[in-house]
């Protein structure tokens, strides 16, 4: 069984980001980058299902600028056998990102796209979803626990007030949540094995798809400070704060 | 507890633009480094520093490790974050691809070790202590002893350790006196007691290696009576497994400053009938093939110093940051600030920040220097940098562990009342670093190194080779039209004249009155580091400045090392004339006491 987990090249978790001094977008420019955290996820969950015998090979893909070939070494130190990079410089909204890995998985015919569930720069958490919708395929989004077996996939997620099972028949698209596992410090060996694993690179033109953005950003802004507190006198005041200044009740 | 974030960037830099990573992985065996290989590994040697070791450090330290009747159990965590390093392959970073090793090269292996010391110095001691017994088996070893021990060492499964000194024997080992007496089947015994090894008892592995310098039933009295025995704690069976326990026992473990979680055992040999041991290389050698690797080792322990330095300067950078007090120097009424906003904060920031970026800048161009002195095809070149690495180790291990007292020290200072109180964690890095200005040499032993072998005995040929490449580079300073260059200039001038004044003073008076030389030893030893530090800062600013020129931008990080080197020119470069003053000047007052007097 073939699994695709695609990952994304996104600011490191550690960096706190800046907002472009023109609105216009956030400043990325020489600010350390790292595999989104949840594609990390995605990424061990794959070669833990290798190492167990019930995939057979795990393809990372990253569709992005080149430096998203480090993104994909990334991959190939956890475990992951080759990557796939789509290579293009244009801005990728999620419902680009998803037609590419729909052609990438029409072309490469996995049983399985495992990803992260959103990504922890626009959070947009929609690139599985529309993947899914795009194939046609089943999908289970927020993963906690992921089995593969005899051509179906049970997945746990977690939901509002508990934990929610399902069970689909692959392919399908799996995205990961913060709890299915752990992911593992590469080892040196693998990193240095990295280097040698196969990498292609491809272009959205190659693929036979259109990226061009279909939203504007209009304008992106720092969230508004928070104000001092205040003190009150007493609760007939909080009460009156509440409702006229703060307006919450 | 504080967090620990491998400064990347910075090491990235100094690989690249003042170590020379490119021509690094041009030389022979080097083929599969690059940039991007060595990103990666410091990406990830970070992640485990940071993720793994520097949480550790401060409850390893806490808890420390623990003796009962010959067994030691180190600190909580620790059998876990040893077995994931070893699992992870980074005990084999260095080492020879035939024995299971990544055989990379010491300029990354340099930039790696960094990371471990910074994150967790104590845990960083057994590792290094294995490398080192690696080293003498790889290059006195029978073919047999390699077989045997080294790929269970490379591979992390047995740690190594180094038995050198006995209560008698320190800084003199001629005094040793471990006997090793022939059995006659080719293996000998040994007897005798052994103090300070590293890691010598603990639970972390079924077996340990230790290699011990004992002597001979005829060995000539002294120095050239000392043989090195490998003497494993569990004998091997013919299958190479862990078999009867040998007879060297740990009788007790040091109550320490600082290094808590490293286990420093007293180890008892041939008690019970003797430990049996094989020689290693020929008999009566074993102090000159612990001179082969006492370059690696005191190299090693000048990296403590500065991976301290560092680890000291991010715990006080963060408390700057967090800690509020005061207003703001000249705003009337202002808010309350942090205590980044007061300049002398903000002085020993940057003097903790600009003298551990000169260390880096000058240990890893040393690094660099090691991999040419070995592996480059061409026998000049690799004599050149053989005699400038041999030059620079005691100015490593001396400088940067000096430094990292006084550096851990001012980290101390920057949280105030707060960095007196151990659960702030700064005293723990203080701790730690007095350690390192003594073992592997103290500093005193560094600086009779430099003065004697490396500078008297070739009339300072290679200290004017260097000082020369000095001068080149002074003389680009001071070519580029800008106040703060101007200002390196300006310090890094005065600073080679002491350097070359101190530099001749030793040539000329070693000869002449070797205690008046020797009195001024360490004062050089700090001279050199200061001048060599200043030399690699400007070398670093003149790129800096070029880069910015390009404008291929990371433009915060360019400025703000032209900003270091020029803190370093201002603050620590004019500390050099004095020191030269003291090189040349003060014998007289250190020598004039009878013993009586004192």
């Amino acid at each position: 069984m073939k699994i695709l987990v695609p990952v994304k090249r996104v600011v490191d978790y550690n960096v706190k980001v800046r907002v472009k001094s023109d609105g216009t977008g956030v400043d990325i420019a020489n600010v350390k980058m790292s595999m989104n955290p949840f594609d990390e996820i995605a990424v061990e969950e794959a070669v833990r299902l290798k190492e167990a015998g019930v995939a057979t090979e795990v393809v990372a893909v990253s569709c992005g600028v080149a430096a998203c070939q480090e993104t994909l070494r990334a991959a190939m130190a956890i475990g992951a056998d080759r990557g796939i990079l789509v290579d293009t410089d244009a801005e990728l909204q999620p419902l680009a990102v998803a037609k590419l890995l729909k052609a990438l998985c029409e072309k490469e015919g996995p049983q399985a796209v495992i990803c992260g569930k959103q990504a922890i720069d626009d959070d947009a958490n929609q690139t599985g979803q529309m993947l899914a919708a795009l194939m046609g395929w089943p999908q289970a989004t927020f993963a906690s626990k992921v089995a593969l077996a005899d051509g179906k996939a049970t997945v746990t997620r977690e939901i509002d007030g508990g934990l929610e099972t399902l069970e689909l028949s692959l392919p399908a698209v799996i995205t990961t949540d913060l709890r299915l596992n752990e992911p593992r410090y590469a080892t040196l060996p693998n990193i240095m094995k990295a280097k040698k694993k196969p990498l292609d690179t491809l272009t959205p033109d190659a693929l036979g798809v259109d990226v061009a953005p279909r939203l504007t950003t209009l304008s992106v802004a720092e969230p508004p400070k928070r104000s001092a507190g205040e003190r009150v006198a007493d609760v007939a005041q909080l009460m009156d704060k509440l409702k006229n200044v703060a307006k919450v009740i | 507890m504080s967090q620990y974030i491998a400064p990347i960037r910075d090491m990235q830099f100094v690989m690249r633009e003042l170590a020379g990573l490119d021509a690094v992985a041009a030389l022979p065996g080097c083929e599969e480094v690059s940039a991007d290989l060595v990103d990666a590994i410091l990406e990830e040697a970070g992640k485990f520093a940071g993720g793994v070791l520097a949480p550790l450090n401060w409850s390893g330290d806490q808890e420390g490790a623990k003796w009962n009747n010959g067994e030691v159990t180190t600190a909580s965590g620790w059998k876990e974050a040893y077995n994931q390093f070893a699992e992870s392959g980074w005990t084999a970073l260095a080492c020879d691809p035939q024995y299971g090793g990544q055989g990379l090269p010491k300029l990354i292996s340099t930039a790696v070790m960094e990371m471990w010391k910074s994150a967790n110095m104590a845990f960083s001691l057994c590792p290094m202590l294995t490398t080192g017994a690696i080293e003498a088996l790889m290059l006195r070893g029978t073919d047999e002893q390699k077989d045997m021990y080294l790929p269970k060492m490379v591979s992390g499964e047995w740690t190594g350790t180094m038995n050198l000194t006995e209560p008698q024997a320190g800084s003199d080992l001629a005094a040793v006196r471990t006997r090793a007496e022939p059995v006659g089947d080719g293996t000998y015994r040994i007897f005798g007691q052994k103090i300070f090894i590293t890691y010598g008892e603990h639970d972390l592995t079924d077996n340990i290696i230790h290699l011990v310098l004992a002597r001979l039933p005829d060995a000539p009295e002294g120095v050239k009576g000392i043989s090195l025995f490998v003497v494993p704690k569990f004998l091997l069976n013919a299958d190479g497994t862990p078999g009867a326990r040998n007879d060297v026992h740990c009788v007790s473990i040091e109550h320490k400053l600082g290094i808590h979680a490293s286990p420093t055992a007293v180890l008892a040999f041939g008690d019970h009938g003797g430990a049996i041991g094989t020689l290693v290389g020929e008999p009566n050698r074993g102090l000159e093939y612990m001179f082969i690797m006492m370059n690696e080792a005191r190299f090693a322990v000048g990296m403590e110093g500065l991976a301290l330095s560092e680890r000291a300067y991010q715990h006080a950078l963060q408390y700057a940051k967090d800690r509020i007090q005061g207003t703001e120097l000249g705003v009337r009424g202002g808010p309350k600030v942090n205590i980044l906003h007061h300049p002398d904060v903000r002085r020993m920031l940057m003097s903790m920040r600009s003298q551990t970026e000169a260390m880096r800048a000058l240990a890893y161009v040393v690094g660099a220097a090691t991999d040419m002195a070995h592996l480059h095809p061409d026998d000049a070149v690799r004599a050149r940098n053989q005699a400038f690495v041999d030059l620079m180790i005691p100015v490593v291990k001396g400088w940067c562990t000096e430094n990292s007292v006084d550096i851990a020290s001012t980290g101390v200072q920057v949280h105030g009342g707060m960095g007196f109180i151990e659960e702030t964690g700064a005293a723990q890095h203080l701790r730690d670093a007095r350690i390192t200005p003594i073992y592997e040499g103290t500093t005193a032993i560094q600086a009779n190194d430099l003065i004697g072998r490396k500078i008297a005995r070739e009339g300072g040929a290679t200290i004017k080779a260097v000082i020369a490449e000095m001068r080149a580079v002074l003389a680009e300073v001071g070519g580029v039209q800008d106040e703060a260059f101007a200002a390196i200039a300006r310090s890094l001038d005065s600073g080679i004249k002491a350097l070359e004044e101190g530099a001749e003073y030793i040539v000329a008076t070693y000869g002449q009155d070797i205690k008046a030389a020797h009195v001024g030893s360490v004062p050089f030893l700090r001279l050199f580091g200061i001048v060599a530090g200043g030399w690699q800062m400007a070398r670093a600013a003149l790129i800096a400045r070029q880069r910015l020129g390009e404008g291929g931008g990371d433009e915060v990080f360019y400025r703000s090392k032209i900003v270091s080197a020029r803190f370093y020119a201002d603050h620590v470069l004019p500390q050099a004339p004095g020191l030269a003053y003291t090189v040349v000047n003060g014998a007289a007052g250190a020598l004039a006491l009878s013993e009586e007097q004192f």
